[in-house]
């Protein structure tokens, strides 16, 4: 029964690649990337893109991380519990609006998109890297400050390591949704893949909308196994065996 | 002040909106809850089917939601339903797949086992466990599940407004190809406060749906 279940399984992935081969043909697909006349064009869009998500991401992580790490100090512990509902709150809000509203009071272009991308994509990152060190067990923190770390190093060498699993969680959520809203960010005047899917859609090619849509995909599925990379390499051995 | 306005002026087309979004919203969390939590049921059944149905919802969910639009429109188009409603409706069925199988998958493996055992030991059959046991105690979680999925939905339906599904997303999309400002507003401050008043009425209907013996526990 199982093997069956698996078997099933294969032959329907292999049947679903041939389908999809077929009708990159058949839309004109192949002819659209071949064209030498489009591909540059294609590819200053993906290059666009990519930089949308570098820029917004890397400045992201770094707000998000702080944001995380200086919420579970001491000093500022009583807080935590209101940033993270505000920041539950945030997420509930969806990434067209965040870019419809950044539109509107910032104007179009990339500024605003990276703006508002930044925003959106410092919630999560927050808030992960905010539970994972909370998460961390407190014996732990304990026998480093019976060992005679100061503060500093207990971050670095225990909460930080402990809570990274966690907090690439968090990274590989919003660099994911990032990728899908860069897409959006066309509207507001800003590129990207975006702009072949809308306009696509709009004249009805489909050709031009699958040129947009599939390098869309396939960006954000090597971002999400980039991320499973990631984890392979930041967090700690020990840690990986237990989970 | 002007949105208020606006809003107010065009109150009919903002409730029929409002009305078309959450109505594509609601079809297609019944139809995903339909294929979910059967097929959730099911994995923990079958182990090895699991990974994979798992990993199939998760690379779904990964999938930008414009670009899966974009893929599914020259098949769908093969029909004759390129756009409008039905894709919108299947796009969000399959992105609600994974928090719902997840949900379900993970609550049905967690129930206690020494209740799965009190229940064998009473005689209760596969098909008894399962449905006076086990899917009572997941029942909070499958909600929670649903939840995410239909926050998520909301804003993905916004989305759809581009490939002429309707809803809130038109207000948007008109707003912002005329560069009519109070109009681009009054579609994004009311889908988000959409999205808030669903999250906390899902976060209510779950606490109400808790039953009492898991409550008492907890505390």
């Amino acid at each position: 029964m199982k093997l069956f279940f698996g078997n099933v399984y294969r032959l329907f992935l292999i049947i679903a690649l041939l389908a999809a081969g077929i009708m990159a043909e058949r839309t004109g697909l192949v002819h659209y990337l071949s064209d030498p006349y489009e591909y540059p064009y294609i590819l200053s869009r993906i290059w666009e893109h990519i930089y949308i998500v570098v820029n917004s991401m890397s400045i992201a992580t770094v707000i998000g991380i702080a944001a995380g790490i200086l919420l579970t100090r001491s000093r500022f512990k009583r807080y935590a519990g209101i940033v993270m509902y505000v920041i539950s709150l945030g997420q509930t809000i969806p990434s067209l609006a965040v870019l419809a509203l950044a539109m509107s009071f910032l104007g179009i272009g990339s500024g605003p998109a990276v703006f508002a991308l930044t925003i959106y994509s410092i919630l999560p990152i927050a808030r992960n890297t905010l539970a994972g060190i909370t998460n961390v067990p407190p014996h732990m923190i304990d026998a480093a400050r019976g060992m005679g770390m100061p503060p500093g190093r207990i971050l670095l060498e225990i909460e930080i390591p402990n809570a990274m699993k966690i907090m690439l969680t968090g990274f590989r959520i919003a660099l994911v949704i990032n990728i899908g809203t860069v897409a959006l960010a066309y509207l507001i005047g800003a590129g990207g893949m975006g702009d072949l899917i809308f306009t696509g859609i709009e004249v009805m090619m489909t050709h031009k909308l699958l040129a947009g849509a599939i390098p869309v995909t396939i960006m954000a599925l090597v971002a999400d196994s980039f991320c499973g990379l990631l984890e392979v390499l930041l967090v700690s051995k020990g840690l990986r065996l237990n989970g | 002040m002007s949105t208020l306005s606006f809003i107010y002026e065009n109150m009919d087309r903002v409730l029929y909106l409002t009305w078309e979004h959450i109505w594509i919203v609601g079809l297609s969390l019944l139809i995903a809850m339909i294929i979910g939590v059967p097929l959730g049921v099911l994995i923990t059944k079958y182990e090895n089917l699991a990974q994979r149905v798992l990993n199939t919802a998760n690379v779904l969910m990964t999938i930008p939601s414009i670009a899966l639009f974009g893929i599914m429109l020259p098949i769908l188009a093969f029909m004759g339903f390129g756009l409008g409603k039905f894709p919108a409706v299947i796009a969000l069925v399959l992105y609600s797949q994974l928090p719902i199988i997840r949900n379900t998958y993970t609550a049905i493996l967690n129930v206690p086992p020494e209740v799965a055992d009190a229940g064998k030991g009473m005689g209760m059959s596969q098909w008894h466990l399962l449905k006076e046991v086990e899917i009572p105690i997941a029942v909070p979680i499958i909600l929670a599940g649903l939840r995410t999925a239909a926050v998520m939905n909301i804003g993905i339906a916004a989305i759809a407004a581009y490939i002429g599904a309707g809803g809130l997303g038109v207000l948007i999309s008109q707003g912002i190809s005329r560069t009519y400002e109070e109009m681009i507003i009054a579609g994004a401050v009311l889908v988000s406060i959409l999205a808030i008043i669903v999250d906390g009425a899902m976060a209510l209907l779950e606490r109400w749906v808790t039953p009492r013996g898991i409550k008492v526990q907890r505390k």
